[in-house]
């Protein structure tokens, strides 16, 4: 039940590019298609569960014990990198096609805010899933940033699906561009705002 | 004054303007949030108010600067494939050394702007300004280059942290103006969004005849 | 330009700069490391001083761990003249956005002397209102248990909540309720009145 909880809670109430201001570049970089913005998600999804799951491991398995907490950062962000590295490579040989699909937006993802955002998010901050506040364990971490990662599909998606429409229409000269994108971001975020209520 | 004087000072002077126009470029014309639109993680999530603005600002110029000069001068001893490692290495120790620094210094501001610092690493205008200037130029030039675009940025996240701290909070860099509350969603994030949507505009109307030229 | 992309170069470039950059940060860490536990402690010493009446000793240094519900709570005795004038409890409870921590002193006759927060996560121009010290702390200090109900309005005490974050001024409560069931095991006969202990 809680794992539904964290679901709701990442997709919807704490969204992490409308609430949480994480992953926002390529949101405002890569949605201006629908297909793009579902082959992003897609990568997006795997890089980050992936990546959560590693950096927890490294975080309580070879940083704590070794008092070299202050390494985080660093090690975090290699961490992300070479997986980005080697999963392109993994992709490339196993399934072309995805490769094709997905490549582009793979190296993209090493320098997204929102990998590494949530890697760190979910080894320093106190959730309060399920009444308590606690730090994740291992399974809540890899659903929360899998939950996190469709938020940003969803929203992503959902912007692409409106700036398709804006392209069409008559924007004034001085917003065309990223000013109208961020205006509908601000009314997406409102939006989603609504869901505030839903958990706890 | 002889022609020789003369012209000795209107050489220093030409190459005083060219390296404050790398700084005015940094500002102006390459201001990573209102041109280029790079960096908006931060920018949007740490401008609740004016000063937390102004010291993420500073923070990330602190990281740009330095990275821009390392990695101007050990540019050319990096194989070209394995340069992005070699730069998110050098960058990432740059945003340990300043999270320990902030520690010790600013512990209360370290704590206020929370996991940004460490995102400071994958800030795209770092990697952005290293590889399209820091690995092409002198040490020297990088260093500018990196103070224009710092102080760009500084100056864009202060701003909007103004603008977001007036309308919501009705207070300015923490002095309250008018008693009560503001208009509650410039504080959250939708007023963010909107905020830094016209502020792009007017900003770039307000340069359009300076970039221009 | 460059040097050349072999893979002899590649791999011992990126292990130079990996070892010179874990040089500098390990020395970086050695200088910092005792600067910082300092800071941690003066900013201890700073919130015990604004909760608790005039000391002459050292509260940092004269601190006892407390478990109320299975948790751990640490209590600074403040003394002056060698008679403790005040128990500051670092208290915490679960608020909105997560983990909310105050100092709560406590004086000898079981009355609240004063508050300071020492850490939240809440949500901006809601719960986060809770710092700087507002209308909302002032009615902690001098709060009287015995004479108010330590509950906000809603639930049927005194406590006026915050505008529009009900949980927050909850948790606060909650916090400062937590901090007296710390005094009252620390402490067991301090009811001046003879009565019965509170029971909450």
């Amino acid at each position: 039940m809680e794992y539904v909880i964290i679901l709701i809670s990442a997709i919807f109430v704490n969204n992490i590019v409308l609430s949480q201001f994480l992953g926002i570049c390529p949101f405002l970089g890569v949605s201006t298609k629908v297909n793009t913005a579902l082959g992003m998600t897609g990568a997006v999804t795997f890089v980050m569960a992936l990546a959560t799951l590693v950096t927890y491991l490294v975080q309580y398995y070879l940083l704590v014990p070794l008092h070299i907490e202050f390494l985080q950062t660093v090690a975090f962000i290699l961490v992300i990198a070479a997986l980005v590295q080697m999963i392109e490579i993994i992709l490339k040989k196993i399934s072309p096609s995805l490769y094709q699909a997905l490549g582009i937006y793979l190296p993209l993802i090493t320098t997204n805010c929102c990998v590494l955002g949530v890697a760190i998010l979910v080894v320093t901050k106190e959730f309060t899933f399920g009444g308590t506040a606690h730090m994740l364990n291992l399974g809540e971490s890899v659903v929360y940033s899998v939950a996190s990662a469709l938020g940003f599909g969803l929203a992503l998606t959902i912007f692409a699906g409106i700036r398709e429409q804006l392209s069409m229409s008559n924007t004034p000269k001085a917003f065309r561009g990223v000013p109208i994108a961020l205006v509908t971001a601000s009314i997406l975020s409102l939006a989603f705002m609504g869901f505030s209520g839903l958990v706890r | 004054m002889t022609s020789f004087a003369q012209k000795l000072i209107l050489k220093e002077m030409s190459q005083f303007n060219n390296k404050l126009s790398i700084v005015r470029r940094g500002m102006v014309d390459n201001n990573p949030t209102f041109m280029l639109i790079l960096g908006m993680c931060p920018t949007l999530g740490t401008t609740t108010s004016a000063i937390n603005g102004f010291s993420m600002g500073l923070a990330t110029m602190f990281v740009l600067i330095l990275s821009n000069v390392l990695i101007s001068a050990v540019a050319r001893i990096i194989p070209e494939k394995v340069r992005i490692p070699c730069y998110i290495v050098i960058i990432a120790t740059l945003v340990c050394v300043l999270q320990l620094l902030m520690q010790v210094y600013v512990p209360a501001l370290y704590k206020t702007l929370g996991i940004y610092i460490p995102l400071i690493v994958v800030n795209c205008i770092i990697l952005g300004r290293a590889e399209a200037y820091a690995k092409d130029h002198n040490p020297g030039d990088s260093a500018l280059d990196g103070l224009g675009v710092g102080i760009g940025f500084t100056f864009a996240l202060t701003i909007l942290g103004m603008v977001r701290e007036f309308l919501g909070n009705g207070s300015f860099f923490g002095i309250k103006l008018f008693p009560g509350d503001g208009v509650l969603a410039f504080v959250l994030a939708p007023g963010g969004f909107l905020a830094l949507a016209y502020l792009i505009v007017i900003f770039r109307k307000l340069t359009a005849k300076i970039v221009n030229k | 330009m460059a040097m050349e992309s072999s893979f002899k170069n590649m791999v011992l470039v990126l292990t130079i700069v990996c070892l010179v950059c874990s040089t500098i940060l390990g020395f970086v860490y050695k200088a910092t490391a005792e600067p910082i536990r300092l800071a941690e402690i003066a900013k201890t010493n700073t919130s015990i001083g604004e909760v608790v009446p005039a000391f002459d000793n050292t509260p940092s240094e004269e601190d006892t761990v407390i478990n109320v519900g299975g948790k751990p709570y640490t209590v600074f005795i403040a003394k002056k003249g060698g008679e403790p004038v005040g128990y500051a409890v670092k208290s915490y409870s679960t608020g909105f956005g997560g983990v909310i921590t105050l100092m709560v002193g406590i004086t000898p006759d079981r009355v609240v002397y004063n508050t300071s927060v020492v850490s939240m996560s809440e949500t901006p121009g809601l719960g986060a209102k809770i710092v700087p010290y507002g209308k909302f702390n002032a009615q902690f200090k001098g709060w009287n248990p015995a004479e108010k109900t330590l509950k906000v309005k809603k639930d049927g005490g005194d406590v006026d909540a915050i505008t529009a974050a009900t949980i927050t001024s909850r948790a606060f409560t909650a916090a400062v309720q937590t901090a007296l069931d710390v005094f009252d095991q620390l402490c067991p006969k301090t009811n001046t009145e003879g009565n019965e202990p509170v029971q909450q």
